[in-house]
């Protein structure tokens, strides 16, 4: 059978298996559209959870940026499963009990407000929609690659899934194909980092090999010393080492902290369990099930560095392996030939004249239609930098993608991988509509517009909203605005971070909070995050790394904004009169468990 | 009901120790020694052929906070039935 073949048969099956989930699970009322009508098992619902969090850019780039940025990309494994953990401790339990079906209802319960209510859902929206094009886009990558037909039309054919299974399944439907999706992007995850650990370590476990011996070729050496010095030999940090800034490797492990615990798919995700209970069992299976891929991903971004730069460096281009020529097509890599030997270097930064740049040329490749250089390569506009010798460009999604090609995998297992991305871009995508859906529906819709709605207007007007916000993530997906989505995501967490977190923390633990603390607060926190961001990423700043105030990134930055919002709150609160007696009434509630055995139902109304 | 209010007081109170001893540990193992104390441990210790602070970093973080939430989970499901108890008692 033929690589396409085993393709077509893997997603093939894979795609049934979903649609046929979620055509059996189909949502009939707005509790079972919200929140699958509450009645999830813990198990099932980590498993949905972990597929939920999983995004097509975890699953395809982090290991890539981890095999780059060896120490460094530490801050994205501990910043997204601490963020878990803060979610888990301070905020779930207490929003189940509290008993409504989103997070703006709980911020408009809370702060007695419809600023704040509305404040909350445009925040919401915001970060969804930063959040589905980049799943869009990488839906029609997956695809364009697969069979060979334009990126649009890929994002369009995923666009049409998602909105069949997401937008009129709802909630039920979502939740046991997440289940499923979980289970493909487990195993297409794991199984080409077991073949790979074999090969280069001799261990069949990824995480005892990263810390084992290296022992291909006849030598052994522990992993990680080999690692250091293929890294310092070509002229880069150690792999163990790294190169931010102690402040700045801090703030941004904190901003992606408190950013993935203000995340608003993966609370609602949450409201689908029995009672409080349920939640916190919930909440230990999914990390468990993050965790299997997240222990993985290290091992598999270094062996994959490992296996690049041996079957890369000093090769001529005529013997290169037949991946490095394919991924070159589509983009992904790409070979100036600075010295004209034929032969493909690849080095660091410290070899370079400034000791800066380790770029072999501006920017991402742009090919020059399909002209060939004189060793066969595909020649490219780019401006090449020519103060260092690096000749070699790679994506960070290669390292995921080659990487059973880099093992030599068998075809199956490569067809897995292909449907193990596209379950991570869709099972995210699926979770994000949701959230925009009732967002629109239920706290735009029935909240603030329009009280008389009916059970199945307000479902009706979910499915268009769905349909809606699907369609803009489309456009975005096929027309990404330059590297836009990037950066906005860093925005997306920054906002999360200096806006949802804190305020919703205050609300549960200070009774004293109120209204007017809560909405100044939220403004000074989201007001100097935004204003840092745009300033540096888009406006004056960008490239200005000197104007950093104390050294933080705006990667980083959410978490000063989030201490703007902690300060502001509190001091206005001070001078401004306390919250009403209902909102104590309702702390208490949410505080305080219930009768025993009781499950606490989540209300719509 | 006074009763009540007095139960409900220890009951949060307990609830806050918990989450604060849970955070502490939560603080030490991600930002102590996987950011600030980093150099040091990987001076000094290794798991395997890893220095410990990077292997903290980029794996016993994550196992420890999966521990993490196992251990609230049990403490706080036990709590949460302790409590239930006394509150029905009341009413």
């Amino acid at each position: 059978m033929s690589q396409d073949a085993y393709n077509y048969l893997f997603i093939g099956i894979s795609f049934a298996l979903y649609i046929g989930i979620a055509l059996k699970q189909r949502a009939g009322s707005t509790k079972e559209y919200y929140t699958a009508g509450g009645g999830v098992g813990p198990f099932a619902n980590g498993m949905a959870t972990a597929a939920d969090w999983m995004s097509a850019a975890t699953f395809i780039s982090m290991a890539g940026t981890l095999a780059i940025g060896g120490y460094d990309g530490s801050r994205f494994l501990m910043g997204w499963t601490g963020g878990f953990v803060l979610l888990t401790v301070l905020m779930v339990p207490f929003l189940r009990k509290f008993g409504k079906a989103t997070v703006p209802d709980f911020i408009g319960d809370r702060y007695y407000s419809k600023v704040a209510r509305f404040v909350a859902v445009v925040c919401a929206i915001f970060i969804c929609l930063t959040y589905i094009m980049g799943q869009m886009r990488g839906v029609g990558i997956v695809f364009s690659q697969l069979f060979d037909i334009k990126i649009a039309t890929g994002v369009m054919v995923g666009g049409a899934i998602v909105f069949f299974y997401a937008g009129l399944g709802g909630m039920k439907g979502i939740t046991y194909t997440q289940v499923a999706q979980y289970c493909v992007m487990a195993f297409a995850y794991t199984i080409p980092a077991v073949f790979i650990a074999i090969a280069l370590t001799n261990n069949f476990i990824p995480q005892l090999g990263f810390i084992g011996n290296y022992t291909a070729g006849g030598e052994s050496v522990p992993f990680l010393e080999k690692m250091n010095t293929i890294n310092t030999d070509l002229g880069f940090s150690k792999y163990t080492d790294g190169s931010l800034s102690k402040v700045d490797m801090f703030c941004i492990t904190a901003a992606l902290m408190c950013g993935t615990a203000g995340l608003p798919h993966v609370i609602v995700r949450f409201f689908t369990v029995k009672n409080v209970k349920a939640v916190r069992t919930s909440a230990c299976w999914t990390l468990a099930f993050i965790g299997v891929i997240y222990l993985t991903a290290p091992t598999i971004g270094a062996f994959s560095r490992v296996n690049l730069i041996s079957k890369l460096n000093q090769t001529s281009y005529a013997e290169a392996p037949q991946w490095f020529k394919d991924f070159e097509n589509t983009g992904q890599m790409a070979w100036v030939d600075k010295n004209g030997d034929g032969v493909i270097q690849y080095s660091g930064p410290k070899r370079s004249e400034s000791g800066e740049s380790g770029k072999p040329f501006e920017g991402k490749p742009k090919f020059d239609g399909d002209k060939r250089g004189a060793s066969g390569e595909r020649l490219l506009t780019n401006k090449v930098v020519t103060d260092n010798p690096n000749e070699l460009y790679f994506g960070n999604d290669v390292m995921v993608m080659a990487n059973p090609h880099m093992g030599g995998l068998p075809k199956w297992a490569i067809a897995l991988l292909m449907a193990g991305c596209i379950a991570a871009a869709l099972s995210t995508a699926a979770g994000l509509l949701l959230v925009l859906s009732t967002s629109f529906s239920h706290d735009l819709g029935k909240k603030l517009i329009n009280p008389n709605l009916t059970d199945k207007q307000e479902i009706t007007w979910a499915r268009f909203a769905s349909l809606g916000s699907l369609l803009v993530a489309i456009y975005f997906g096929i027309y990404p605005p330059s590297d836009f989505v990037a950066k906005t995501v860093a925005f997306a967490f920054g906002l999360a971070a200096s806006s949802f977190f804190p305020t919703i923390l205050m609300g549960i633990f200070s009774r004293r909070m109120n209204k007017e603390g809560a909405l100044a607060g939220m403004i000074c926190g989201i007001g100097f995050t935004a204003a840092y961001i745009i300033f540096f990423q888009f406006g004056g700043g960008e490239g200005r790394p000197d104007l950093y105030l104390f050294d933080i990134s705006p990667e980083g930055i959410g978490i000063i904004g989030m201490l703007i919002n902690f300060a502001v709150a509190f001091t206005v609160s001070f001078f401004t009169p306390p919250p009403p007696q209902e909102v104590t009434d309702l702390l208490d509630h949410v505080r305080y468990p219930d009768a025993e055995g009781a499950d606490s139902e989540i209300s719509i109304h | 009901m006074g009763e009540t209010s007095a139960d409900q007081g220890r009951y949060w109170t307990a609830n806050l120790k918990c989450v604060a001893a849970l955070l502490g540990v939560w603080f030490f193992v991600s930002f102590g020694c996987g950011i600030l104390f980093r150099e040091w441990l990987d001076e000094r210790f290794s798991v395997g052929g890893a220095p410990l602070g990077f292997w903290m970093a980029q794996q016993g973080s994550i196992i420890c906070f999966i521990i993490l939430l196992v251990v609230y989970a049990k403490l706080m499901n036990r709590l949460d039935a302790k409590h239930q108890h006394g509150g029905e008692g009341d009413r």
